[in-house]
């Protein structure tokens, strides 16, 4: 008995796990800090059936059933009219941006064929990129609409029910008619595999050197903080331009996902993109002392990621403090780019925003990553 | 000019101070021995002096280079080996040798490469892995990396710990053929024979420089008297001696007891009386070794390792 099981040596065993366990400060905070930052921020933000998307009006009369209407539509919850587009032209560049997830059409004469008794129409396009994140608007949005405008004829309930359907709501779901989520995810999944892989290998990039002794004679030898960094990262931008290929073939072939823009614009973004990542990586390894913090620090920095981007919930369905939030990620911008190139055959303008965002990004990383060098073993 | 010409060197890792107002000068071409218990600052010196860490207090030049302000180029000058192995072990011999040659942008590659490899003898283990090396391959690899620039001075942080005798001798063989040619070698060391082997040594414990000088000078300089004990029962002997005054250390050596002192007054008397308790032990007078007199500073400095 004594030689299979002895609660000293179970004990002895315990007590030293904890001492490690103790001395090892940032795992410890990891462990009991990290699930509560976690639960709370993402209890919060996360949001299956966003309300409060953004929309913008195309309405050149101002008669009292268009604003019956918008007002009704607010009144969901569901949209935002927080943008009135002069034209169509504007409404289709404000929604290929992704400022917009619905663009609202009242025509001209809606009024007056109100009046008529004439079958008026509405016609609400909505991203469809993102099939989740619309349906809930779209299902509420026929009878929300006829009542409104009933009501604002002075109708009576009874009435209206009889008088449903006069009006006509036409329902484009944009980018992917038919409400393919692959069509969303897929895109997704290329960032969200980069950054798994960028960020993780460059993030132990310097904790190895110091943790295999190489890293004191590396300083020693005529190198600069510069030189170190870019010898560090570059080969992963080479594994990257693999990956991107090998996921954008994939994409095509496995899941036929409609290539619409510029193969050249969404290039150029995956390239800053996988620049930012691995100067993010390597900024975490100048962070870091040994690799398994590395790690640690990485997996801290990949769900929020994953959760806050837009990748696995509508990023418009967050409230505004997690939306903001959402925008340190570099994530969030690759998505809105790819999204927008590869679905909505966005060109450069479009995305010029987001690709600012990932340039500064490269800037800020790169800038952190040298100040935090340690050219010396002080 | 020396080539290291550094004084009132202090560095403090928190509230411990690891290099205590080190001064020290090393002229060209000499060999000079850096002795010390564990943690008594011999590393912490060494990377001062190649730019790896900058000092609190203190100044100096290496190669006439300020070691504050001009570390990088000192780099270039300088050939550092690490007291742990610190080439890539999961690169071969070739891969590790070409890596730095291309670093300190020694051309063609190759030529170079290959004559290292040549001198060290180990061009047909050319493509083996660094790291399946013995530990007497791998530090003649690291001496041959690190000279392969023709540093004029080099800087060895104990190259020879867990080295056999043999590859120890040839070590040495080769730091004074370098040494010969007008390279200025600093090597900290923990063995005895290898000190005798320097120019001169200079002694650290916790961080202060207690002792410099040529071996002989380092010795006479301590003022120790030793005697040697022969006889029956010896271990009883030692436990008699050392609670006598003017007896600092007693050691075994074989059938032999070393008693060590620095009074020397006091120090005869205690031997006189042990002699007349313990029948058949002789005295006679010993010499001072090196080590001797390095375990007497040993004791003598305050432990600041806690």
């Amino acid at each position: 008995m004594n030689s299979v099981f002895s609660f000293a040596r179970l004990g002895a065993l315990l007590i030293k796990e904890f001492i490690q366990m103790r001395r090892d400060r940032i795992t410890f905070a990891m462990m009991l800090g990290v699930p509560l930052l976690q639960l709370v921020l993402f209890g919060y933000a996360i949001n299956n059936d966003p309300k409060s998307l953004p929309a913008a009006l195309v309405a050149t009369s101002n008669d009292p059933y268009t604003r019956a209407i918008v007002a009704a539509l607010q009144t969901t919850g569901y949209y935002r009219f927080d943008h009135v587009a002069q034209s169509a032209e504007q409404a289709e560049f404000l929604m290929a941006r992704g400022d917009v997830s619905f663009v609202v059409t009242i025509p001209a004469d809606f009024g007056r064929r109100v009046e008529r008794g004439d079958n008026p129409q509405i016609l609400i396009e909505a991203d469809a990129t993102d099939p989740a994140a619309a349906s809930g608007a779209i299902s509420t949005l026929s009878t929300v609409a006829s009542q409104a405008l009933l009501r604002a004829q002075g109708m009576q309930e009874a009435a209206a029910e009889n008088a449903r359907g006069q009006l006509d709501v036409v329902v484009h779901r944009r980018y992917n008619p038919e409400g393919i989520s692959q069509y969303n995810i897929v895109p997704g999944l290329l960032g969200v595999i980069l950054q798994m892989t960028m960020v993780m290998m460059t993030s132990i990039a310097l904790t190895r050197e110091t943790e295999r002794g190489t890293m004191e004679n590396l300083l020693a030898m005529p190198s600069s903080p510069l030189e170190i960094m870019l010898g560090k990262v570059l080969p992963y931008l080479a594994v990257g331009a693999v990956q991107v290929v090998v996921v954008l073939a994939a994409s095509k072939l496995l899941f036929a996902i409609p290539f619409t823009g510029s193969m050249s614009l969404l290039l150029t973004a995956v390239l800053v993109f996988v620049l930012a990542l691995v100067l993010l990586g390597y900024t975490i390894s100048t962070i870091a002392r040994t690799q398994m913090q590395a790690l640690q620090l990485t997996f801290f920095f990949f769900l929020p990621s994953i959760l806050l981007s837009g990748f696995m919930f509508p990023y418009r369905g967050m409230p505004g403090w997690a939306q903001i939030f959402g925008e340190i990620f570099p994530l969030t911008h690759f998505l809105r780019i790819t999204r927008a190139v590869m679905l909505k055959g966005a060109e450069l303008p479009a995305v010029a925003g987001e690709i600012t965002w990932l340039v500064a990004f490269v800037a800020l990383f790169a800038g952190v990553a040298l100040v935090r060098f340690r050219r010396t073993l002080d | 000019m020396n080539t290291i010409d550094v004084h009132g060197l202090v560095k403090r890792f928190g509230d411990k101070t690891v290099v205590d107002h080190v001064t020290m000068t090393v002229a060209e071409g000499e060999i000079v021995g850096f002795l010390g218990p564990n943690g008594s600052g011999k590393t912490t010196t060494i990377r001062i002096m190649c730019g790896l860490l900058t000092p609190d207090e203190g100044e100096g030049t290496v190669l006439g280079l300020n070691i504050r302000t001009e570390s990088l180029r000192i780099k270039r000058e300088v050939g550092y080996m690490t007291q742990k192995f610190s080439f890539y072990e999961d690169l071969t011999i070739g891969e590790n040798l070409e890596f730095v040659a291309r670093l300190y942008r020694l051309k063609p590659v190759e030529e170079h490469v290959a004559r290292t490899l040549e001198e060290l003898g180990l061009t047909t283990r050319r493509n083996q892995l660094a790291g399946t090396l013995s530990g007497g391959w791998k530090q003649r690899l690291a001496l041959a990396a690190c000279i392969m620039h023709k540093p004029k001075l080099l800087l060895l942080d104990e190259p020879t710990a867990g080295v056999d005798p043999k590859a120890r001798r040839e070590f040495w063989d080769e730091i004074h053929r370098l040494a010969s040619g007008g390279l200025t070698v600093l090597v900290s060391t923990h063995y005895m024979d290898e000190a005798e082997r320097c120019h001169r040594i200079s002694y650290i414990s916790y961080g202060k420089m207690l002792a410099t000088g040529t071996v002989d000078e380092v010795v006479k300089n301590a003022g120790l008297t030793t005697f040697v004990l022969q006889g029956p029962h010896l271990d009883q002997v030692a436990d008699a001696l050392k609670e006598r005054p003017g007896v600092d250390q007693v050691a075994p050596f074989g059938a032999t007891l070393h008693v060590v002192g620095s009074d020397k007054a006091a120090l005869e008397k205690a031997l006189a009386d042990v002699e007349k308790q313990h029948k058949g032990v002789s005295v006679k007078s010993g010499e001072t070794s090196l080590e001797d007199v390095f375990i007497q500073f040993m004791s003598g400095s305050k432990d600041n390792m806690a």
